[in-house]
């Protein structure tokens, strides 16, 4: 086990700048997720921590050593690929079995570790089956296997479980959870599902055109998002531009309303507001003074059982809000509404 | 589970397929042993024709020279071919395309016309002929063929395999020795075996380039049925058939071709 520390890292191909200045820390036993949207640069920051490719410029420690300049096969790292990458003429045991065979590990050793390794993925039993009689949630879990049972020192993880369906994965997010708790590696993984970024790690590095933008454990990083992109990005926002007034954001119709905090500085200013933070107020409730409100109009009541959303528009801002299905009063579309929410979740962020 | 050809129609024209197939070969195998030189029947069994086989120096020579041009063949032709197939896969250059491309050309111009043009390349170039030239020109034939096959293979390989490996602590050498050579072995076999049975059959061209005293069976086959025929070929062609059928069981209980993966 080891931490692992990227400083100024650079990456460029061509013209294209992956990686910008990059800096991270990722402390020993933790389960930290590279998050953001397609070309943000959170696989090429993989990569470099692997070691398939080489920054440009910048230093990378594992456990207090410079390995920027060592290749994959000498960082003692194990890593788990997005297709799973099994060997398709090994079986499972030999596939787990790989990392410890080219290390030359005696063989009673192998039998041991790999039996260990496939207990703790629950797949002991499977020594003999090859990778096409497998589901894609076994293939998952020989995958696993194989990446630590060698004892690395990192855990690197590639959008690890994008291939599975939506029911398999909610189940592999708790056992990959599990695992990593159990034998404690410090993991890496990369995804650009917001979801999976918040309930698996407990810390989130949001990255955005080769720079990190923000980072923090999930929930801060949810409910404090410091930027309009990790607002919307991780999770769904309402954005509100308008400009500064006696510390107070002012819309483009004069509307005023407040955040956690008096906003500093003049000009112009934007605020994010959780949609499921906000409510449609009831008939003859009243205004609340640690509360912001705005009359909106309701366009349209999307139904999806447990939840419902509203789509609400206020001249050219579109709003959304998410309620749980508790049948209070009859809404209609085309309904004028009064919204209201905590001043405490007015988050003022950079546009 | 694959639906059963149960419609009548279908099973007698599967039955005709096998039975173009196989028969003449079944019946040529069956000549071999009936003592009449004139296929009289019934079949009176005789080992005759093979004594004689045993005898017949120019058939064993020439059966000789084919399986020695076809061995050297195929060793070339994999290598190179292989070699070829990994480039093509791995590396961006100029005139890939055109590379490619150029590689099909030979299997669709016939034979006479690629002999005719080997035969006097050769002549003028001071190759000459001989076994030499021979397996000169089968290695030319046989290239593009075990190209196409391996990299038919090839295409279907995941480069996250390699990296897989890499990062579970293999080295370049231990990469390609317990994961890409036992992926590409089904592919480089099925190559092998084409180029073999490119040089071993090929006649047209192996007639061009052999010298008087010096050739290859089906060349020396054809030489001989031109004088007459006589039960020896038939004798000659059984065992070749023989050596083909158990060369082909005992590969493909080693490989199952295309679909394992």
């Amino acid at each position: 086990m080891a931490s692992v520390t990227v400083s100024h890292v650079n990456k460029s191909f061509g013209e294209f700048r992956a990686l910008d200045d990059v800096s991270i820390e990722f402390a020993d036993g933790g389960f930290y997720a590279l998050l953001g949207p397609s070309g943000s640069g959170k696989t090429t920051l993989l990569r470099q921590i692997a070691g398939f490719s080489f920054p440009d410029s910048g230093e990378i420690l594992i456990g207090g050593e410079a390995v920027e300049s060592l290749p994959v096969e000498k960082r003692n790292i194990g890593m788990m690929f997005q297709n799973y990458a099994l060997f398709p003429n090994m079986s499972v045991f030999d596939n787990v079995a790989f990392g410890l065979m080219v290390r030359s590990t005696p063989r009673h050793e192998i039998k041991a570790r790999v039996g260990e390794a496939l207990e703790l993925v629950r797949l002991s039993g499977y020594d003999e089956r090859k990778p096409h009689q497998l589901s894609g949630g076994q293939r998952q879990r020989v995958a696993l296997a194989r990446a630590i049972v060698f004892r690395p020192r990192v855990l690197l993880l590639d959008e690890p479980l994008s291939a599975l369906d939506k029911a398999l994965r909610l189940g592999m997010q708790v056992e990959l959870k599990r695992i990593q708790r159990e034998v404690g590696i410090t993991t890496i993984f990369v995804t650009h599902d917001q979801e999976e970024a918040l309930t698996l790690s407990d810390k989130v590095g949001v990255l955005k055109d080769g720079k990190l933008l923000q980072e923090g454990p999930p929930r801060e990083l949810y409910e404090r998002p410091a930027t309009a992109f990790a607002a919307t990005f991780l999770g769904d926002a309402n954005l509100f531009e308008g400009h500064v007034e006696e510390g107070e954001l002012a819309l483009s119709d004069g509307t005023r309303l407040r955040a956690t905090a008096p906003l500093a500085g003049v000009g112009k200013a934007t605020c994010a507001v959780r949609p499921e933070k906000m409510a449609i107020a009831e008939k003859g409730e009243p205004l609340r003074a640690d509360h912001n409100h705005l009359e909106a109009e309701l366009q349209e009541i999307i139904f999806a059982g447990n939840s419902l959303s509203y789509l609400l528009r206020r001249g050219d801002i579109h709003l959304r809000v998410f309620a749980q299905n508790r049948a209070t009063a009859e809404l209609q579309p085309g309904q004028r509404v009064r919204l209201t929410w905590r001043v405490a979740d007015t988050i003022p962020v950079e546009a | 589970m694959k639906a059963r050809p149960t419609n009548m129609l279908a099973r007698i024209y599967l039955g005709l397929v096998l039975a173009f197939l196989y028969l003449p070969i079944l019946v040529m195998a069956a000549m071999s042993f009936n003592s009449s030189q004139f296929y009289m029947l019934p079949i009176d069994w005789t080992f005759d024709w093979y004594v004689k086989l045993a005898h017949n120096t120019r058939l064993l020579e020439s059966t000789r020279n084919s399986i020695l041009v076809a061995m050297v063949t195929t060793v070339i032709a994999s290598v190179l071919g292989t070699a070829a197939s990994i480039a093509f896969f791995r590396y961006e250059f100029r005139f890939k395309k055109v590379l490619q491309a150029a590689l099909f050309p030979p299997i669709a111009i016939p034979w006479l016309i690629t002999g005719t043009a080997m035969l006097l390349f050769f002549f003028w170039s001071g190759i000459g002929r001989g076994l030499h030239a021979m397996i000169l020109g089968h290695v030319a034939l046989a290239l593009p063929y075990v190209i196409i096959v391996v990299s038919a293979r090839i295409k279907g390989f995941d480069p996250d395999l390699e990296a897989a490996a890499r990062s579970l602590g293999a080295s370049p050498w231990q990469v390609i020795r317990h994961v890409t050579l036992p992926y590409l072995a089904p592919g480089f076999i099925a190559g092998a075996l084409f180029a073999f049975a490119v040089s071993f059959d090929q006649f047209v061209i192996s007639y061009f380039l052999s010298v008087p005293g010096v050739s290859t069976l089906p060349v020396e086959i054809y030489t001989a049925i031109k004088k007459g025929f006589t039960p020896e070929i038939n004798a000659i062609s059984t065992l070749v058939i023989a050596f083909s059928i158990t060369l082909l069981v005992i590969v493909s209980r080693f490989y199952r071709f295309g679909g394992d993966r």
